[in-house]
């Protein structure tokens, strides 16, 4: 098994963290992981990505120009990256402020309009966890299990209480995941 | 030090290549670390502020004023037989060069990392690979090399910062490693370096008699300095440090190769480029192409042999770096013209692909 | 008073210190350096730390200050002394830590590292020795040269159009929190001398007691980059470099 992804988006909407939460799930499943940011200013504002990939090999290259998974979050995003999913690979996108939409037809494309029921539900701070619910219920690669296992490993002690509410995020994001083509 | 039997345990983490850094140093018994904050490698202090490693193994860690007190901190304990690292990027390292120089010229052991961005100048803080030249070819002023390690992995960023160590002390010669942006902010697994306790003070003695520790009756002032005005005494010392420079060549070449044994076509690369490269032999292989990996670890000492031996059995080389072309100079100069050796490389903070790289290959190596 | 009188032990006046060296000393006739040197090798031997001192060298006519003094040396780039000595005093707290530089080391190069080593404090002595000019590459202008002063590179005097004004890092370093201890000397009568041996002493007691950053300045001349006789030379520092930098402590606490 190997899943080349890409996550990108505005800083601040936690493009970011939920590779980083995807990396330690992959860790907590005893895979390979890498998880490569575009790092620097632009993750004030600007548009941020990061690449993650969990392999059951050694991984090799961490920067990839080709992607089994896109996730984009914004309309910049989409125009970079739509034309970088592997032919047969996923393209999830979220929505919100989107004009133009995906228009490939040799991929799967799924919408998750997260931030419309993060803003309706005054729960934007897990917006993140209910696209990554998203994915993982059109690409299955790591258990929910570990998942939550790698938020507790990740997030310190005082935070632990907020487990039960991002375990909620991730299966409305299942639900709310609709695919459009 | 109940910590430190929690930390010992062998686990498997996840973290930033420059994070591993931070832990590798505090772990392998470093005394004293002295850095300025520049991206894309500022992790590594704010690592160690973190850990506040002064709790615990007693380190020092401190935010100079700048990357020349950095590396004149640096000196000032590596005087005293202590080890003392610093960290910056590109133009910080280019700040530190004097200091370099006078590491060597007092044949002091020190450890310093360069997370690599692009230049010239303020440049970006992209990951690049153009301080190749300023790294092995010197630098700063005078004939001294610096051990260079170029790590291609989070776990490499943490094993080499103790080989750095390890080899600075057997050598007194300052060790660089030699990381860019992508290695330094990447995370990967980890398994970290097992506890060392620092030397003591009775230790430091007696492996560095050299030492400025203070001056006991029975032996005479040491002196640490690289002024020789005698053009004779000054020789002499070139000498020596010319000598423990063929010991390093002769001893501490590493390499690593991927699908060399039957290659007809050899890609060299370090660090992040490396592992591009890898991913871009896996798509030629699967194209039929009988193309192999070299990643010299050590860009000084070089693996001059290794290339030699492979002018003789492959029928071209391509170079993939993140510059304009730097090493495949010592490429070109291993291989003494038995087959061509060209480079491929982006510049500025951009990497290239594993597509861009194959047909780089195809384009300047296999259909020339 | 025959020659065995002079040598007969129970007639000893004045003993060299043991660790100063029995080496002829590299600087001219009449230079400050000298007289410092053996004011620290005094205080050193007196407050028992001759196995307990890391100095450090500057580059400028101190250079080779190592040669002098039978304790351990750095020898440090140019300026960059402060730094050297942060790190040695932080890594080995219990010993003595002390810089010893001249005005274009401590006051030009050397400003960075001057200023932040005091400013945060660390517990080491800085021995300034400020000439006015930069002894050691031929007299050239030293940021503390005197308005007017000619120097190989203000042949005509310094200016303010040309050079800009003497700096008093001193006074600027007495501002500062980190330091405990900023006084200015000079060793040019038998009095000043013995004044400024006790500075020296404090600057050291303080370092040794954690008290934060202590500066001694001395005020010294150059007779040789002055182009003047030692003698003429006190008498040109007391009329026009006393006014400038006048003698006496800035900060004590």
């Amino acid at each position: 098994m190997k899943e080349e992804i890409i996550i990108a988006g505005f800083g601040g909407q936690g493009v970011l963290s939920m590779g980083k939460i995807l990396a330690y799930s992959g860790l907590m499943q005893g895979q390979e992981v890498s998880w490569m940011p575009s790092y620097g200013p632009e993750q004030r504002g600007g548009t941020a990505n990061v690449t993650v990939i969990l392999s059951d090999e050694r991984i090799s290259s961490p920067v990839l120009n080709t992607y089994d998974t896109a996730i984009v979050l914004n309309q910049p995003s989409l125009e970079r990256f739509e034309s970088k999913v592997k032919p047969g690979g996923t393209l999830i996108f979220d929505g919100n402020g989107f004009h133009k939409f995906p228009t490939r037809t040799d991929i799967n494309v799924y919408r998750i309009d997260a931030t419309e029921y993060a803003n309706a539900n005054d729960s934007a701070k897990t917006m993140n966890m209910i696209i990554l619910g998203g994915l993982l219920k059109v690409r299955p690669i790591v258990l929910v299990e570990n998942v939550l296992n790698g938020l507790k490993k990740s997030l310190p002690e005082r935070h632990h209480h907020l487990l039960t509410v991002n375990e909620k995020a991730i299966h409305i994001g299942m639900d709310l995941i609709k695919k459009v083509n | 030090m109940n910590d430190t039997k929690k930390h010992n345990e062998e686990e498997v983490k996840l973290m930033k290549g420059n994070e591993a850094i931070a832990h590798a140093a505090i772990r392998c018994g470093c005394d004293g670390y002295f850095g300025y904050p520049i991206t894309p490698q500022s992790e590594i202090m704010e690592t160690m502020m973190e850990l506040e490693p002064w709790n615990t193994t007693g380190m020092v860690v401190l935010q100079a004023e700048s990357e020349t007190a950095s590396i004149n901190m640096v000196y000032g304990a590596a005087g005293c037989g202590k080890k003392a690292m610093t960290s910056s990027s590109s133009p910080g390292i280019s700040l530190m060069q004097e200091g370099l120089s006078y590491l060597a010229g007092a044949e002091l052991p020190a450890v310093v990392v360069n997370v690599m961005r692009g230049g010239p100048g303020l440049g970006t803080i992209q990951p690049s690979q153009a301080d190749y030249f300023q790294t092995v070819k010197g630098g700063g002023h005078g004939d001294y090399k610096l051990i260079t390690l170029a790590p291609a992995s989070v776990q490499e960023m943490a094993d080499h910062t103790v080989l750095a160590f390890d080899l600075a002390f057997k050598y007194r010669v300052t060790a660089m490693v030699l990381a860019d942006g992508i290695i330094g902010q990447m995370m990967e697994k980890v398994v970290l370096p097992p506890y060392q306790p620092r030397m003591t003070e009775a230790e430091i003695a007696e492996r560095c008699p050299w030492a400025t520790l203070g001056k006991p009756a029975s032996r005479k002032p040491n002196v640490i300095n690289s002024l020789q005005l005698l053009a004779e005494e000054m020789e002499e010392v070139n000498l020596r440090l010319q000598g423990r420079y063929r010991e390093i060549e002769k001893n501490e070449v590493r390499y690593e190769e991927f699908q060399c044994e039957d290659a007809e076509y050899l890609v060299v690369a370090f660090g992040t480029m490396a592992r591009v490269c890898q991913k871009a032999v896996e798509m030629a292989r699967a194209e039929g192409i009988k193309v192999g990996l070299l990643r010299p670890i050590t860009l000084y000492p070089f693996p001059v042999d290794r290339i030699c031996h492979y002018s003789h059995t492959t029928k071209g080389m391509l170079t993939v770096e993140m510059n304009a072309g730097q090493m495949v100079e010592d490429v070109r100069l291993a291989s003494c013209g038995r087959v061509p050796v060209e480079h491929f490389g982006r510049l500025g903070g951009i990497v290239p692909s594993p597509d861009e790289v194959l047909e780089a290959l195809k384009t300047k190596i296999i259909n020339r | 008073m025959t020659i065995n009188d002079i040598i007969n032990p129970a007639n000893l006046v004045y003993a060299k210190t043991k660790v100063m060296n029995d080496v002829p000393m590299h600087y001219c006739p009449g230079c400050s350096h000298g007289v410092v040197h053996k004011l620290i090798a005094e205080i050193i031997e007196e407050m028992d730390f001759q196995e307990k001192t890391i100095a450090i060298a500057p580059v400028g006519c101190a250079v080779f200050a190592y040669k002098y003094l039978d304790i351990d040396w750095q020898q440090a780039a140019h300026g960059r002394a402060p730094a050297l000595a942060t790190a040695v005093k932080r890594l080995l707290p219990d010993r003595l830590v002390f810089t010893y530089q001249g005005d274009g080391d401590l006051a030009a190069i050397g400003t960075a590292e001057t200023i932040h080593a005091a400013n945060r404090g660390e517990n080491i002595a800085i021995i300034f020795i400020n000439n006015g000019i930069y002894g050691m590459t031929g007299g050239q202008m030293a940021p503390t040269t005197l308005m007017g002063m000619k120097s190989s590179t203000s042949p005509n005097g310094r200016t303010v159009p040309l050079n800009g004004h003497p700096l008093d890092i001193t006074k600027l370093l007495a501002q500062l929190d980190g330091t405990c201890y900023v006084t200015r000397q000079s060793v040019h009568t038998v009095g000043t001398v013995r004044k400024t041996k006790k500075a020296i002493r404090l600057a050291f007691e303080n370092s040794m007691a954690g008290k934060g950053t202590s500066v001694v300045e001395i005020v010294s001349t150059c007779n040789s980059g002055w182009k003047m006789t030692p003698e003429a030379s006190n008498d040109w520092m007391v009329e026009n470099m006393f006014p400038v930098f006048p003698m006496g402590d800035l900060k004590n606490l």
